[in-house]
C-alpha cells in the first residue's frame, strides 16, 4: 500500500515537472516578457536592467528551477494585461469556478445514477429507450448549445432565471460563495446544469453498462435462487458492486468540468477561472495562461492520485496483485 | 477488364455480407446515413447551392442585417431563413460554414488517424523503451480532455503568430489543434492490436524471409488493425467538429469574416436579447444534427466491429 503511494506519487511529479517544462517554454520563449511587462518609452538600459534583474541572462536550467521554485509557493508572476499578480487573480476566481463544478457533479451523478439503474433493471421499458436517446442527445448536443437553449427559453422569453454573472455573493475571509444568497441561487442553477447534463450522460450510460454486467453474473443468480426479494438483489447486491467503477470514474470526471466550465463560463459569464483564461489566450497573457495550465494539471494529478488510492482501498482485487507483484 | 469484374465482385459481395444486413435492419442507421451524406454533399456544392457568397464582403449589404426568417414580420424569399448583424444571408453562410466545419473536421481526424496509428505501429511493434516512451505520453495526455490541449495549442499559435497571420493560418492551426489533442485513442487501439498480430505466424514468417521492418509494419500488419481504427475515426469525427465548433464559438477559432457554425453561434449569441433568435438557432441546430448523425453512424459501426458491446 505504502509502496503503491510512494510510486504514484512519483509518477505524479514528473508528470508535473513535464508541465511545468512546458508552462516555462512558453513563458519564456513565447514573446518577449520584458517587452510585455514595459511601456514603449523605456530605454534599452532600463530593459536590460529589468532583463538582469528578471534574471534572463541565467542558464536556462537555473532559471527553470527559479520557475519551478516560485511556481510551487504559489507565485505565477504578473499578469501582462491586467498588471496584477496571477495569483491573486486565481485565487478570487477559484471559488466561482469550484463552486459550480461541484454542483455540476452532484447534479449530474444524483440524477444519471437512477436514470443509469431503471434502464438497465428495465431495458425493455420505454421509458429506458427515452433515457438512452435522450443521453445520445446529450452527447451530441455541443455545451454551449445548450447553455444558449437555456438562456433562451429561462432567460429571455421566460424572464425567469438571470443569464450572466454568479448573482449576489457573501465572502468568508479568501473565499466567497453564492450559494446562501436567492440571487446566487438562481444563477448558479442553468450553468451547473449545462455543465452537469454532459456528465450526467456519461455517468448514466456508465452506470446501466456496469449494472447489466453485474446483474448477468454467478452472485446474483444465488442470491435470486437464495429467494431473496428482488429489491434486495438489486439495491443489496448489484448496486452495491456497480458504484465502484462509477465512484471512479466520477471522481476522474472532476477534473474534466473544471476544465468543461471554460466553456460553461463563457457562455454564462461566469467570473471564474475558465473566463479569465480564455480572455488570457485571446489578449496572448501567457503568464495567466501558463499558471492556469499548472493549476489544472495539478488538480488533475491529484485527482488521479486519490482515485487511484482510493481504488485499491475499496476494490481488494487490486490488492492482492499487487502484493503479489512484490 | 479483369480488375473491373473484381470490383464488381467485391460490390456483390459486400451487399450480400453480414455488414450491408446489419445497415439495412437499423433504420436508424440509415436515415443517419443519409443526413450525413446530404450534409457533405450540401457542404461540398456549397457554392451552386447558396444565394450569395457570405465570404465576400462585397456582396453583403449592411441595410440586409437582421432581417427575418420568411414567417416573420418583413421576411423575405430573398433570406429564407433570415441574416445575421451583417446582412448575410443565414442559409448560404450556414452552407458555407459547414463546408469550412466539415473541412477542419475530416482533415484533423486524418491528421490524428496518420499520426496515432504510426506512434501506436511503432510501439506495437518494437516495444521495448521506445514503447514506453510512446505509451508514457499519450497516458499523460489522456487525462487531460482534448479541448484544453487544443485550446492551448491554438493559444501558443496565436502568441507566435502576429495577428494577422493567425487569422489567415487559423484553419491550418485548427487542424494542427485538434489533431494534436486527438491521436492518443488511435495510438492505443493500434498498438494493443499490433502487439497481438506481430506475434502470429504470418509475421513471423515475413520475418523469416527477411523483410525489413518497416515493410513488416506497413505491408502486413497495418491492414490487419484497420478496422477499429475506422470505428474511432467515426467517432472521433463527431468530437473534431465539436471541437472546432467549441474553439469558434470560444472566440478562439475561425474569425467571423469567414464564419464556420460555431463562429455563427457566437455571432447569434450577442443578439439573443434583442430577439434575433434565428441567428443562433439555424446553425445550432445544424451542427446538432450533423454530430447527431455521426455519432450515430459511430455507433452502429463500433457494434458492427465489436458485437461484444452490444
Amino acid at each position: 500500500m505504502i509502496a503503491l503511494i510512494i510510486r504514484r506519487s512519483y509518477q505524479s511529479i514528473v508528470v508535473m515537472l513535464v508541465v511545468a517544462l512546458l508552462a516555462f517554454t512558453m513563458f519564456r520563449y513565447v514573446g518577449d516578457p520584458v517587452a510585455m511587462l514595459v511601456g514603449q518609452e523605456t530605454s534599452l538600459e532600463e530593459r536590460e536592467e529589468l532583463r538582469v534583474k528578471l534574471g534572463l541572462h541565467d542558464p536556462v536550467p537555473l532559471q527553470f528551477a527559479r520557475f519551478v521554485v516560485n511556481t510551487a509557493q504559489g507565485e505565477f508572476g504578473i499578469s501582462y494585461q491586467i498588471g496584477r499578480p496571477v495569483a491573486e487573480l486565481l485565487k478570487e476566481r477559484m471559488p466561482a469556478t469550484l463552486e459550480l463544478a461541484f454542483l455540476a457533479a452532484i447534479f449530474a451523478l444524483v440524477v444519471a445514477l437512477p436514470m443509469g439503474v431503471y434502464s438497465a433493471l428495465y431495458p425493455q421499458k420505454w421509458l429506458s429507450n427515452i433515457f438512452l436517446t435522450v443521453s445520445l442527445i446529450g452527447i451530441s448536443l455541443p455545451t454551449f448549445l445548450i447553455g444558449i437553449m437555456l438562456i433562451l427559453l429561462f432567460g429571455v422569453v421566460l424572464g425567469w432565471l438571470p443569464t450572466f454573472g454568479r448573482g449576489e455573493v457573501v465572502s468568508f475571509g479568501n473565499w466567497t460563495t453564492g450559494l446562501l444568497t436567492t440571487s446566487g441561487w438562481q444563477s448558479i442553477v442553468m450553468p451547473a446544469f449545462t455543465l452537469g447534463m454532459y456528465q450526467l450522460t456519461l455517468i448514466m450510460r456508465l452506470v446501466r453498462s456496469e449494472m447489466l454486467e453485474v446483474l448477468l453474473t454467478d452472485y446474483i443468480k444465488f442470491a435470486r435462487a437464495r429467494g431473496l426479494a428482488d429489491n434486495a438483489v438489486h439495491f443489496g447486491h448489484a448496486l452495491k458492486n456497480t458504484l465502484i467503477p462509477v465512484i471512479t470514474i466520477t471522481g476522474l470526471q472532476l477534473g474534466q468540468l473544471i476544465a468543461f466550465a471554460i466553456i460553461t463560463e463563457t457562455v454564462f459569464q461566469w467570473p471564474g477561472m475558465g473566463l479569465m483564461f480564455i480572455q488570457a489566450i485571446g489578449t496572448v497573457d501567457i503568464p495567466i495562461m501558463s499558471a492556469y495550465l499548472i493549476l489544472i494539471a495539478m488538480f488533475f494529478v491529484v485527482i488521479n492520485l486519490v482515485v487511484d488510492i482510493l481504488y485499491h482501498v475499496v476494490d481488494p482485487r487490486l490488492r492482492v496483485e499487487t502484493s503479489k507483484g512484490h | 477488364m479483369p480488375i473491373l469484374a473484381r470490383m464488381q465482385d467485391n460490390i456483390a459481395r459486400f451487399f450480400d455480407g453480414d455488414i450491408w444486413y446489419s445497415f439495412k435492419q437499423s433504420k436508424i442507421t440509415v436515415v443517419a446515413a443519409i443526413v450525413t451524406v446530404v450534409m457533405i454533399l450540401a457542404a461540398f456544392f456549397a457554392p451552386l447551392l447558396s444565394l450569395q457568397n457570405p465570404f465576400d464582403p462585397a456582396s453583403l449589404d449592411l441595410m440586409d442585417a437582421f432581417n427575418p426568417p420568411v414567417w416573420g414580420e418583413d421576411g423575405s424569399w430573398r433570406f429564407p431563413i433570415g441574416t445575421d448583424d451583417q446582412g448575410r444571408d443565414l442559409y448560404s453562410a450556414i452552407l458555407y460554414g459547414s463546408r469550412l466545419s466539415l473541412l477542419i473536421g475530416f482533415a484533423s481526424v486524418i491528421f490524428a488517424m496518420a499520426l496515432g496509428v504510426t506512434l501506436g505501429l511503432i510501439a506495437g511493434y518494437m516495444g521495448g523503451a521506445v514503447d514506453t516512451v510512446i505509451m508514457r505520453i499519450a497516458d499523460v495526455q489522456i487525462s487531460f480532455p482534448g479541448i484544453l490541449i487544443a485550446l492551448l495549442i491554438d493559444g501558443v499559435a496565436r502568441a507566435l503568430l502576429p495577428g494577422g497571420r493567425h487569422d489567415e493560418l487559423v484553419v491550418y492551426v485548427l487542424i494542427l489543434a485538434i489533431g494534436l489533442s486527438q491521436w492518443v485513442n488511435f495510438a492505443r487501439t493500434v498498438r494493443g492490436s499490433t502487439m497481438v498480430e506481430r506475434n502470429k505466424e504470418y509475421v513471423q514468417a515475413a520475418r523469416v524471409i527477411g523483410v525489413s521492418r518497416p515493410r513488416i509494419m506497413v505491408r502486413h500488419i497495418l491492414r490487419n488493425v484497420m478496422g477499429p481504427v475506422l470505428v474511432i475515426a467515426t467517432i472521433t469525427l463527431a468530437v473534431a467538429i465539436l471541437s472546432e465548433a467549441t474553439l469558434s464559438f470560444l472566440g478562439v477559432g475561425v474569425p467571423p469574416t469567414q464564419p464556420s457554425l460555431g463562429t455563427l453561434i457566437r455571432i447569434g449569441q450577442d443578439f439573443l436579447f434583442s430577439g434575433e433568435w434565428w441567428i443562433v438557432i439555424f446553425p445550432g441546430a445544424m451542427l446538432a444534427i450533423l454530430v447527431l448523425a455521426v455519432n450515430l453512424l459511430g455507433d452502429w459501426l463500433r457494434d458492427v466491429f465489436d458485437p461484444k458491446l452490444r
